[in-house]
């Protein structure tokens, strides 16, 4: 099939940048839509010129590396699908296609399609774990914990760290990531002693980072690679609200810190 | 080359115990001044830097993603083995440790695989106090399956993806460290030389993938955990990034590289679509648990596959391994597949695939549990296939996947680079000629969680280490040849771009350093690839700038280490004049076209030392003793 | 910084303050519409006059003053936390996408921040309607009935109020379930209904209010005389 792409241009984080036009004669529908750049970055290098620049590493939809918004739609049409895992059959003929980087104040854009989403490590960095030294765990069947407890919390464990949720939200928030993590953690017994001070400190640091709030629209979910829910915002929210008002937190930010 | 295994003495299951008694300790105030450089960040790379920080070294981490978490450890499936016999079904460390041993065709340490299974436990305890969300059983314990090459149920699994979890896992310790300020993480940062002064590795040189600055960083002692080689055939189930350079460069400032020959080739990949593929992917062998391989009886057979009636179909894996059938390890279970496409009996374009197909499980546990098990997989497959594996058998085919070869390291996981240690895949230690599946999650997180933090002290407390600064003329010279060879790519201006080469490239390794390799072949092998690395730097076309974000520098420096370390992989496999695991010479092969070893002269790993700019490499032994484990021939019928 | 500044200062303690205010003025509303419903009374005003005349007599003051007191401070929390946050938001993504499509975020939920200030300045010609008796129709005090019937005799007096009621819709709508959302109520057994509960209220409020300038123009309703 013959495409026509309108692709995202820009040099460097402080170039202003802009859309530039490309056709390509020859797109088989079971190519990804990564090998479809591919094949216009083959053509523009033999032509001497700079390739698209995109991120990606492992191709099969886990990495969480990729990731472009396509006509509109981050990780484009196909719900449930990585860019990487987004093939062209989804596509028509004489499509005209719009790719452009994920937009937002905490992802700034590097080149071209890449950005920076570094902000997702430090709000992990912030309390996104258990705290235990290596070597100190006690046996693994020593703690229980319920299939249901030990299944929601790998659905929301599934985060891939993409991005797409902040690329769709209208106010550009992080809320899914962040309370997925906080809901992985919460469900489960081994993150209940940090559990408050877990839930100030990562929704703090998400907000120093410029992340926006959550309206509860919901895009977040419906962009999600691996559909993690917004359930999770709300479980988030209520320990949230909790830890703001129990005791410990009497040092307000300073614990969070 | 002195290659001095420093395995501790004594009964094989009290070695290590031994090591850990007897290494010298660093104390905790001495232990801040020692800065540690740690490349690469994934389930090794990450564990050890976790763990060092936490016992209070200076921790310097690299990787050239834009975050920790990527890294292809991320992309494991099926799961990590443990020795817990949670099960009671007769599972045990010594089980576990003969398994992987053997599995490897008895070409790895046995101390080495010995301790890998001792520790295999602690990991799981680890990882699950960490939040890992392994799979659980109604009862909230711990639920195992199992696995190619093993007939006791001791993986532990996270859905499809163990893997993520894990480094996940391995993750969150790092950014604990990270937030604490233990350990300092950079990004977007590539090595591309290791510093040597005085005869020890004391610094690495990196380029900042942004600006494309070439830093230099010193150290008391450097850890690579940079992964395997797999990419060297351009088209395998790695990510794109994957490569050998950060190796590659190491080798060529003195360590050693062993057994380049052993790669894996994976059964259960899906097949290439077509030219333009740039990568392939794996289909979880977890899936032989409940799917049966098929192909047709006669060849030539292009009916659909709901028109094959049972009687002409071939379970070519239970009728010729029956006591493994379908759970077969991988190189034989690649191998077979192999076989049959070349009879002419495989299935899907090209006629390079064989069905793996899930009808009888779903008739027999219900499509509900089926997919609670593989969902993600068969929705995977489906997004890359458009096909439906509920209702038609999925195409499989095999595919290059993990590389046993590596860095040859001591017990200690020292190079014969002193102060240069090296983790996970990028080590060669613990698979010998052939990796278990769940096995490569198992051995990064031991070395990373618990082999590193007890004998990097070793090396530290007893070695004189002076203070080095990052101006020294070392490092200068590394940084300056560094950028003279980016330099070098950028001036060539030819025609051709870089993933051209690399597919070149990939193509005739694949063909003849492949699944079945012939002297012929890669002697071919050798000659081709010799000719394409002079094409490659009189014609490859390497745009934009050095002082740039740049991804067609990153790749061709890397594909030009590939063209090198290419050539010493059929080298090795050439000289080496037998079959074991995922080595398979053609000329040495049962009656029953099984691989088969020679134990007399080939029992040894094979260590490449550098010689120099376009010399030959040269080829050192390191014996292997088998203390306890009788050296049997390998047989999963 | 003391916890509770803390906790307004964080986006999620505003959403609090948002779903707390939200859901208060929501059940004034609902309140309110259902007083109005004496409207129906058929007895020419007078229980609903009486109810007028009760809610203004010196025994209900308290209560009247309590009610407009709090009523205003949940406006003026409100907005005030609706405009920090929608500024914050805004800055969260400077520069916007050439293209957009949305899945799942719907045009009420997207224009919660426009809706919101429609409905402001209606409830302000509201009072001065019907509480002030300022908005340029026939008032007489405490006569609720009468000057209900009076003012929406008006077309565009009782077009205003019905545009105000869809924006109600609209901004109830998402607002109720938003309310579940920010105040952590999710269960995965529960979660389900959680948007039947949002809507249902929200017909409810907006049949009982649209129902009355439309009896009104229907003449269902009409005045003790039968006068326009």
């Amino acid at each position: 099939m013959k495409l026509t792409l309108h692709i995202w241009r820009q040099k460097a984080h402080n170039d202003k940048g802009g859309f530039v036009r490309y056709t390509l004669a020859d797109v088989t529908e079971h190519m990804s839509f990564l090998e479809m750049l591919d094949v216009l970055n083959e053509e523009l290098v033999v032509k001497g010129e700079e390739p698209v620049h995109f991120e990606h590493d492992c191709r099969e939809g886990i990495c969480g590396c990729c990731g472009a918004v396509v006509n509109g739609e981050p990780h484009g049409p196909q719900k449930g699908t990585t860019l990487c895992q987004l093939h062209m059959r989804h596509f028509h003929d004489n499509d005209e296609i719009w790719i452009e980087p994920f937009r937002s104040k905490a992802f700034p854009i590097l080149k071209d399609l890449i950005v920076d989403r570094g902000a997702f490590d430090r709000v992990i960095q912030a309390g996104g774990f258990i705290a235990v030294r290596t070597g100190s765990a006690p046996d693994a069947n020593g703690i229980t914990v319920s299939k249901e407890a030990s299944d929601l919390a790998m659905d929301a464990a599934e985060c891939i760290g993409c991005g797409a949720c902040v690329a769709a939200c209208p106010n550009g928030s992080a809320s899914l990531f962040v309370s997925a993590k906080l809901s992985q953690l919460g469900l489960l017994p081994q993150g209940q002693p940090e559990r408050m001070k877990r839930a100030i400190a990562m929704i703090r640091k998400a907000e120093e980072e410029g992340f926006g709030y959550c309206s509860n629209y919901g895009e977040c979910e419906a962009v999600c690679p691996k559909r993690i829910s917004i359930h999770h915002i709300a479980r988030a929210n209520c320990d949230y609200h909790k830890a703001s008002f129990t005791v410990w937190q009497g040092t307000g930010g300073k614990a969070a810190r | 080359m002195k290659l001095d295994p420093r395995i501790p003495s004594g009964p094989l299951e009290d070695k290590w115990t031994t090591r850990k008694n007897g290494v010298a300790l660093v104390s905790p105030a001495n232990k801040k001044k020692s800065t540690i450089i740690v490349v690469g960040t994934g389930l090794a790379g990450a564990s050890a830097a976790a763990s060092l920080g936490e016992l209070g070294y200076t921790v310097k981490a690299f990787t050239y993603h834009d975050s920790a978490r990527r890294a292809h450890s991320i992309a494991a499936q099926g799961g990590i083995n443990a020795a817990k016999n949670y099960q009671n079904d007769g599972d045990s460390t010594y089980r576990l440790f003969y398994e992987t041993l053997k599995g490897g065709d008895f070409r790895a340490r046995e101390s080495n695989v010995y301790r890998l299974a001792e520790v295999s436990n602690n990991i799981i305890d680890q990882c699950v106090a960490q939040g890992v969300p392994f799979a659980r059983d109604y009862d909230g314990h711990l639920a195992n399956r199992s696995f190619g090459g093993a007939q006791v149920s001791r993986t532990f699994y996270a859905r499809g993806q163990t893997g993520q979890q894990l480094l996940l896992g391995a993750y969150s310790a790092l950014s604990k460290n990270v937030g604490a300020g233990t350990v300092q993480l950079h990004h977007r940062k590539e090595m591309v030389d290791v510093v040597v002064v005085d005869g020890r590795a004391r610094g690495i040189i990196t380029r900042d993938l942004v600006t494309g600055e070439l830093e230099s960083h010193s150290g008391e002692a450097v850890l690579l955990a940079t992964g395997g080689y797999s990419n060297v055939f351009y088209l395998s189930t790695n990510a794109k990034n994957c490569n050998v350079s950060a190796n590659w460069r190491a080798y060529k400032r003195g360590a050693g590289f062993a057994n380049p020959c052993y790669t894996q080739i994976h059964p259960t990949c899906i097949p290439v679509a077509g030219e333009y593929q740039s990568k392939l992917t794996l289909m979880s062998e977890s899936l032989r648990n409940d799917g049966r391989v098929w192909v047709p009886s006669r060849a030539g057979d292009n009916r659909s596959p709901d028109q094959i009636p049972v009687s002409e179909r071939d379970y070519y894996l239970e009728r010729i391994y029956p006591s493994y059938g379908n759970l077969a390890p991988r190189d034989i279970s690649s191998r077979a597949a192999k076989r049959m496409c070349d009879e002419g009996r495989g299935v899907g374009p090209g006629g390079r695939g064989v069905y793996l197909d899930l009808a009888d499980s779903i008739k027999r546990l219900g499509h509900n549990v089926i997919e609670e098990r593989y969902g993600n997989l068969i929705e995977m497959y489906e997004r890359i296939t458009g096909e439906d594996p509920y209702s038609v058998p999925m195409r499989i085919y095999p595919a290059v996947h993990y590389t046993m070869g590596g860095l040859w390291v001591d017990y200690d996981l020292m190079s014969s680079l002193p102060g240069l240690f090296v983790l996970g895949e990028a080590n060669f230690s613990d698979h010998g000629a052939n990796r278990l599946g769940a096995s490569a999650l198992m051995q990064g997180l031991a070395d990373g969680y618990f082999v590193i933090p007890t004998t990097i002290g070793d090396y530290l407390a007893n070695s004189k280490l002076p203070k080095v600064a990052a101006d020294r003329p070392e490092f200068t010279e590394a940084r300056q040849s560094s950028a003279a060879f980016i330099q070098k790519l950028l001036a060539v201006k030819g025609h051709r771009s870089v993933d051209s080469f690399h597919k070149a490239l990939g193509l005739i390794l694949w063909e003849h350093c492949g699944m079945g390799r012939t002297k012929e072949s890669l002697t071919t092998a050798i000659a081709k690839v010799q000719a394409l690395r002079a094409e490659f730097w009189a014609d490859v076309r390497v745009p934009g700038e050095a002082a740039d974000l740049n991804q067609e520098i990153e790749k061709a420096a890397r594909v030009a280490d590939y063209f090198e370390m290419g050539e010493v992989m059929c080298r090795d496999a050439l000289l080496r004049e037998e079959s074991c695991g995922g080595h398979f010479r053609e000329e040495h092969q049962t009656e029953e076209g099984e691989a088969k070893r020679d134990d007399v002269n080939f029992c040894h790993a094979a260590v490449w030392e550098y010689a120099g700019p376009d010399k030959e490499a040269i080829r050192n032994v390191e014996p292997l003793a088998f203390e306890v484990v009788h050296l049997a021939q390998r047989s999963y019928k | 910084m003391s916890a509770l500044a803390a906790y307004w200062r964080s986006t999620v303690g505003k959403k609090m303050v948002m779903a707390v205010t939200g859901l208060i003025l929501f059940a004034y509303v609902f309140v309110h519409m259902l007083g109005n419903l004496q409207l129906y009374a058929g007895d020419g005003g007078k229980a609903i006059n009486e109810y007028a005349a009760f809610l203004h007599s010196t025994r209900a003051a308290p209560l009247l003053w309590t009610a407009r007191i709090v009523l205003f401070a949940c406006v003026f929390l409100h907005v005030w936390a609706a405009i920090a946050l929608t500024i914050q938001a805004w800055g969260a993504r400077p520069v916007r996408y050439s293209k957009r499509h949305y899945r799942e975020a719907d045009y009420f939920a997207r224009t919660m921040i426009w809706s919101g200030p429609i409905i402001g300045a209606f409830v302000v010609y509201h009072v001065l309607h019907l509480t002030l008796g300022r908005g340029g129709a026939p008032y007489e005090e405490l006569h609720a009935y009468e000057n209900v019937i009076n003012g929406f005799n008006i077309p565009c007096v009782a077009i205003f109020y019905m545009v105000a009621v869809l924006m109600l819709m609209m901004h109830f709508r998402h607002g109720l379930w938003s309310w579940f959302q920010t105040l952590g109520w999710s269960h995965p057994a529960h979660d389900g209904a959680r948007r039947c509960v949002a809507n249902v209220l929200t017909a409810i409020v907006v049949i009982g209010d649209l129902s009355f300038p439309i009896a009104v123009l229907l003449k269902l309703v009409t005045l003790p005389g039968g006068a326009a």
